[in-house]
């Protein structure tokens, strides 16, 4: 397929996925102030954090409150990130590969499109409580992963969708996991204690995996958490469970499957087979802030591979010769 | 609620589609105007709503070329059809066939002999001072000689009922997309009367526009891409459109590469061979090696590979100096010329500035004249003298006197109208037609086309870009 066209359409994914992630990044804030004891106070700073464009936010307000905040990750056409411009990147993506998708899949991210255009101009920001806003985000990209799978040819441009979908999700969950060394507790709360759990089982929730967590673990630990979050094999939202199925897109387009044959597969291969054999206990002596953010580097690094292997208009007449 | 009532509709001093000057409802309209009676306002204006929100959700949006990119409008679609009989149509269709062939041959012609030149039948200089003639191109000869394989013909239907050729749209006529889903939309608006009205149906256009194209090529599978200038084009929609409907790739110029005078795209399994492209591009930005060297847009080396009958360009380079509005005057005559036959579906008057008497004429009588850029489109540069001011006929005076070869004059001609909803009622409209044509091997007119209106009460202007809106055509049996 067009080289164009492929890097465009892992784009696409990748902006979807991020959207949704951060209509989950909305979830957890306002999970975490619904069960916080009265007296502790909304913390809105580590949500800007973990995204990675405090320095935009920085640069733009001067203060932290919930309002702002919520305008500048949910709405503000000024953050490349938020989650207006990601869905309007991810349409004029569709726009320009109108015709490797479905007429379905097409109309869902136009409909999602005006649906968060109406919230930019309605103000939806102003809203006490926007959540049923966020959920509609939410359940309008699940809808469309759901119509990707269900009516587009197993292809390439699929799989290079996919790709971007995995790797982004898998971005966004170590991410969103990040969320509690940012979150501050104070001296008088301890580890493990009640109100730190709660704000795991916050986080947990946000990545709708509190379910599938109590059926495997019962009970709530950071350890076991934090173990589920990074390195189960089967839940979808797992870092590693998305970088297998990354992997097996890129092997069925590259058709290869063993070693690697182009520098994307040898980036991914690596960061798969680290975190295959990486336990816990492991991650925890390493700290866990300090591997998740060595590890977004190297997801990084899978995303240039990605670059140089398919998407750079150089790089096939390379292949050619 | 009030239903729908015509009793009011007021046909005064036009032909009306729908209705005759006695205000007795036309044998086509007959049952759609039974069906629509029916209906209470509200209703109307409740189709029309959803007629809307079908468009924004296809996303059969453009962008206006003045207007700030990320500014998307829809086609405004009415849904009132127009209504052809198949009487009608059957003898539009015989015309445009013997127009599209003259053209084709006048073109060819030009490109290598010139015999049309050499026998008087046209003025050498206003042949060869077109934009639209390409030096390039001489001696070429495209497949089965055909320079314009796809074109759009925009006519009226004058107050004497009889239809007229407007102009000729021989480069990249667009549009032909709104004639596909404007039907799919209103199949769902009036479905009971789709079923009982036997129209003619338009669906297969884009299975000839393939076969048409892969005709074209000796090569099998035939490689087809669609070129478009990208996402901010007014037409993009169009080009997606039929590319997905062909199931042939969309491509950029920068998804092209030129290696050897062979063209390829470039893809994630390096490169693949193109034999046929329907390019979108206006031929000044096809590649820059040749024509606009400031050209970002186009693919360097794709006008030698053309030349060398490696890859097939759709519309050749060229074809447009048969559409400038100069040349319109002469195709009776190269009609004749070239067919032996009177022309079926006659032009309307026109005076050539660039002939010392027909621009006397025209300076003379600017205000009851339209005046029209001979290389203009899209309802840009032109002068409706009975609707403009003084001063804006001076304007055009000037114009004229300063560049005569830039411009040709018609009569003002009443164009038909055709019932259209409006805020609170439903009043007649300026509307025109602009059928598609499809020339391979053979000749294919699908029994369809696009119907431009004039929103705006009064006015003659159909083009979108300038306030028209569009109609389904529905062609009877």
């Amino acid at each position: 397929m067009l080289s164009r066209v492929a890097n465009t359409m892992y784009w696409m994914n990748r902006y979807i996925e991020r959207a949704e992630n951060y209509a989950r990044f909305m979830d957890v804030n306002f999970n975490l102030s619904l069960e916080s004891p009265p007296d502790a106070e909304e913390q809105w700073k580590p949500l800007v954090v973990i995204t990675g464009d405090w320095p935009i936010y920085e640069s733009r307000f001067k203060t932290v409150d919930k309002e702002r905040v919520i305008y500048f990750l949910g709405f503000d056409p000024q953050n490349p990130n938020s989650i207006y411009s990601c869905i309007t990147q991810a349409r004029e993506n569709a726009r320009s590969i109108r015709q490797e998708i479905t007429k379905e899949v097409w109309e869902q991210i136009n409909s999602l499109y005006f649906f968060v255009k109406e919230g930019l101009e309605k103000k939806q920001w102003t809203n006490n409580d926007p959540r049923a806003f966020f959920k509609k985000i939410k359940e309008d990209c699940q809808l469309l992963y759901g119509m990707f799978d269900a009516t587009i040819t197993r292809s390439d441009g699929w799989h290079f969708g996919k790709i971007g979908q995995l790797i982004e999700r898998a971005d966004k969950t170590s991410r969103v996991m990040d969320v509690k060394y940012h979150i501050l507790l104070t001296t008088h709360q301890q580890v493990g204690g009640p109100l730190d759990l709660m704000q795991w089982a916050a986080l947990l929730k946000s990545v709708s995996a509190y379910d599938m967590y109590r059926k495997k673990y019962g009970k709530l630990t950071a350890l076991n958490i934090s173990e589920f979050l990074i390195l189960d094999k089967q839940f979808p939202r797992s870092i590693l469970c998305c970088l297998i199925h990354a992997e097996k897109s890129l092997q069925e387009i590259t058709g290869n499957t063993a070693g690697f044959s182009c520098e994307a597969e040898k980036q991914l291969g690596k960061l798969k087979s680290e975190l295959e054999f990486i336990d816990i206990e492991d991650i925890f002596e390493i700290g866990l802030h300090e591997y998740l953010d060595g590890f977004q580097q190297r997801l990084n690094a899978v995303s240039v591979g990605l670059y140089d292997s398919f998407f750079a208009a150089q790089a096939q007449v390379q292949m050619q010769q | 609620m009030a239903k729908v009532d015509f009793s009011n509709y007021d046909t005064v001093g036009f032909y009306d589609e729908m209705f005759s000057a006695t205000n007795a409802v036309r044998p086509t309209y007959e049952q759609f105007k039974q069906r629509l009676e029916k209906l209470n306002n509200n209703k109307l204006k409740y189709l029309q709503h959803a007629t809307d929100r079908a468009q924004l959700s296809l996303g059969m949006t453009f962008n206006v070329y003045s207007d700030n990119q990320g500014v998307e409008r829809i086609l405004h679609l009415d849904i009132i059809p127009r209504i052809i009989s198949g009487t009608d149509w059957d003898r539009l269709a015989k015309g445009l066939e013997q127009r599209i062939v003259a053209l084709n041959l006048f073109i060819n012609d030009i490109y290598n002999d010139q015999k049309v030149l050499k026998d008087n039948i046209i003025p050498r200089d206003l042949v060869l001072s077109s934009v639209g003639y390409l030096k390039e191109c001489m001696g070429l000869r495209p497949p089965e000689n055909v320079w314009s394989h796809i074109s759009g013909t925009d006519l009226i239907r004058g107050d004497d009922g009889d239809f007229y050729v407007l102009e000729d749209n021989l480069r990249c006529p667009s549009g032909v997309s709104y004639m596909l889903e404007n039907r799919e939309i209103l199949k769902r608006t009036f479905p009971e009367v789709f079923e009982k009205l036997h129209v003619r149906p338009v669906h297969d256009y884009t299975h000839h526009l393939r076969d048409m194209l892969e005709s074209l090529t000796n090569e099998s599978p035939a490689s087809i891409a669609v070129l478009t200038p990208g996402i901010y084009n007014s037409a993009y929609f169009e080009h997606a459109y039929l590319a997905q409907q062909m199931g042939a790739e969309l491509v950029e110029g920068r998804d092209l590469v030129v290696k050897n005078d062979f063209v390829y795209m470039s893809t994630t399994k390096g490169l693949q061979r193109v034999h046929v492209i329907y390019r979108r591009v206006d031929d000044e930005f096809m590649d820059p090696l040749i024509f606009n060297k400031d050209s970002l847009l186009g693919t360097p080396g794709i006008y030698e590979a053309y030349r060398k009958g490696n890859v097939v360009l759709v519309n050749a380079p060229g074809a447009g100096v048969a559409d400038d509005k100069a040349i319109y005057a002469y195709i009776p005559r190269l009609i004749k010329y070239y067919l032996g036959e009177e022309v079926l579906l006659p032009n309307i008057r026109t005076y050539i500035c660039a002939e010392k008497d027909d621009c006397k004429y025209v300076l003379e009588n600017i205000e009851t004249l339209v005046v029209k850029q001979t290389d203009g489109s899209g309802g840009y540069g032109m002068l409706i003298g009975p609707k403009s001011t003084k001063k804006e006929c001076d304007e055009f005076v000037a114009k004229i006197k300063n560049n005569p070869r830039n411009y040709i004059a018609q009569p003002m001609i009443n164009l038909s109208r055709v019932p259209t909803l409006t805020e609170d009622t439903i009043e007649g409209r300026h509307v025109d037609l602009r059928p598609y044509c499809l020339y391979g091997k053979d000749i294919k007119i699908v029994p369809g086309a696009l119907t431009r209106v004039a929103l705006t009460k009064g006015s003659l202007v159909v083009n979108s870009s300038q306030g028209g809106g569009s109609k389904d055509t529905w062609v009877l049996d």
